[in-house]
């Protein structure tokens, strides 16, 4: 059987020529970049070259990134880090409700050590309003920390607009491009982004490693104490092949941008215009096009999620859902319930995040198998002939 | 993360479907947690002679309906009575933790659809 990959934004393997160079820095170039000898001195332009690599690709300048462990890591980096060195200047701090848990978590954090924190809502499409924003902002705001693009659903915030406004009001702006990150133009500078988080293992990069962008001039507390590495924001001896990794991925995929760009949006919109061709009572969740290219988020009604993803994996297609089930906890995916989609219809959401890998031909396999799929489950279901009608709370109609 | 019989009723699900004139119907769960198990029941001279069920809901829960109409077709109201939660769940080899108590209520839609039959019973000797 043909096992396909739909989630990519769980996870992508590392490219062989990523991985290639990473074992050359685990094996022959294995020196510590803080050495002074030959080998610490090739690991130290390595470490160098991949930092120029990085910043190349979202427009800032080199001596501006600072590697950490991932994205979870850079983003509590930038919010914590944030909030303790300018605690003096106001305790304020403004989020939206579909952040990643490493940002809302790590706000909730600093709300218990006395900060103040706003949760921003979002419109149907899981998009914040600037209007909210505005009002929101206060004299002792410090940080607006408001992510790129989203993980679940894909949609795009205004971050273009959110930085200008930030600016203005001399409020430091963080955002999680982590999903964003070689799929769209991530640019600080369009942006007015003070602080970035980016991830290797979503572009085809190794786990365990991602970066924090911080602005000339920005200055943060660190989280961690030891050692001068990376300007003793983040010590610790560098995870060189996972730096090296990053550093090739990234350039990678922004020579690539241009082309898989378009094919990525172009084989999107065939699996959402099959799936809510082929399959009734299906809805499209997040912004039909102010969405990343490999984003598709739809929600089966009278379905549960997890049913459906075993159902798929049984004909080799792996995908991911928003379902309590699959969420650890009992309750639906945060980020379906902010947009105002009733938990009945959340707990039938199923993501599907394409990548390099995925063609036409495996588009049309899961446009093939995916309506049997539903109706079985859809005869199974007691909800299904019972009631066809709006689920009441849901703002969303078809 | 399931049990290869858990994998086997989620895939092929015994006795799936409504019964007509039910002598009992029982439903257990909502449609906002997830999870929603519907038991139709054929009761005749106190044996359960045909089970049905209709379940919204994650692999267990299915796989649990699915077991529950096995365990207790063909016995009568009093041995139905005595099928637990934790007995389906132990039939199927187990169930992960955290399913444990959000999808295994099969025993109890099936319990709802016998107090069913009996009020029903009841009503009609009254």
């Amino acid at each position: 059987m043909q096992r396909i990959y739909l989630d990519h934004s769980a996870t992508t393997p590392v490219r062989p020529e990523v991985a290639e160079i990473m074992m050359e820095y685990m094996t022959n170039k294995f020196g510590n970049p803080s050495s002074v000898h030959s080998f610490g001195r090739e690991a130290k332009e390595a470490l160098e070259n991949a930092r120029s690599q990085v910043a190349a690709l979202i427009k800032a300048q080199p001596e501006e990134i600072t590697f950490t462990s991932g994205g979870t890591e850079a983003d509590n980096l930038a919010i914590i880090g944030t909030a303790l060195k300018y605690a003096d200047k106001g305790k304020h701090i403004i989020t939206s409700a579909v952040e990643h848990h490493a940002v809302l978590h790590a706000c909730e954090h600093l709300e218990k050590m006395g900060f103040d924190l706003t949760v921003l809502p979002v419109d149907e499409y899981g998009i914040v309003r600037m209007d909210d924003l505005r009002q929101a902002i206060r004299d002792d705001t410090i940080l607006i920390t408001i992510m790129h693009a989203n993980n679940e659903v894909g949609s795009i915030q205004p971050v273009a607009e959110i930085g200008r406004l930030a600016k203005e009001k001399g409020i430091l702006f963080h955002t999680d491009a982590v999903q964003s990150l070689g799929k769209i133009p991530v640019d600080v500078e369009e942006m007015n982004a003070d602080l970035l988080t980016g991830s290797g293992h979503k572009i085809y990069g190794p786990k365990g490693i991602g970066f924090l962008y911080i602005r000339k001039g920005v200055h943060l507390s660190p989280l961690v104490f030891g050692g001068a590495q990376e300007k003793k924001i983040r010590p610790g001896t560098e995870n060189m092949p996972g730096i090296v990794g990053l550093g090739k991925a990234v350039e990678l995929a922004g020579q690539e941008m241009d082309s898989e760009m378009p094919r990525m949006t172009q084989l999107r919109d065939k699996l959402i215009k099959g799936i809510l061709e082929r399959i009734p009572d299906v809805r499209l969740n997040g912004h039909p096009t102010l969405r990343v290219p490999t984003n598709v988020n739809v929600s089966f009604e009278y379905v549960e999620g997890e049913s459906l993803l075993l159902s798929l994996d049984m004909k080799g297609i792996a995908a991911s859902s928003g379902s309590a089930c699959t969420s650890g906890s009992l309750d639906p995916s945060h980020v379906l319930l902010a947009m105002g989609i009733c938990k009945e219809v959340a707990h039938g959401s199923v993501r599907m995040t394409l990548g390099r890998d995925n063609t036409g031909e495996q588009i049309d396999y899961v446009l093939d198998v995916l309506p049997e799929i539903v109706q079985r489950l859809r005869d199974m279901s007691p909800l299904y002939q019972k009631s066809r009608k709006e689920c009441e709370g849901c703002t969303r109609t078809k | 993360m399931y049990s290869d019989k858990v994998m086997d009723h989620f895939t092929n699900p015994r006795n799936v479907g409504e019964i007509e004139n039910a002598s009992g119907i029982g439903e257990v769960g909502n449609a906002s947690c997830g999870d929603i198990m519907r038991i139709y029941l054929k009761i005749e001279d106190n044996i359960i002679k045909d089970i049905k069920f209709k379940t919204f809901g994650c692999g267990a829960a299915i796989a649990t309906s699915s077991m529950v109409t096995e365990l207790v077709k063909g016995k009568t109201v009093e041995e139905a009575l005595e099928v637990t939660n934790k007995a389906v769940a132990e039939a199927l080899d187990g169930l992960p933790p955290i399913k444990m108590h959000c999808s295994n209520l099969a025993a109890d839609a099936l319990h709802a659809a016998i107090k069913d039959y009996q009020e029903r019973e009841s009503r009609r000797a009254s």
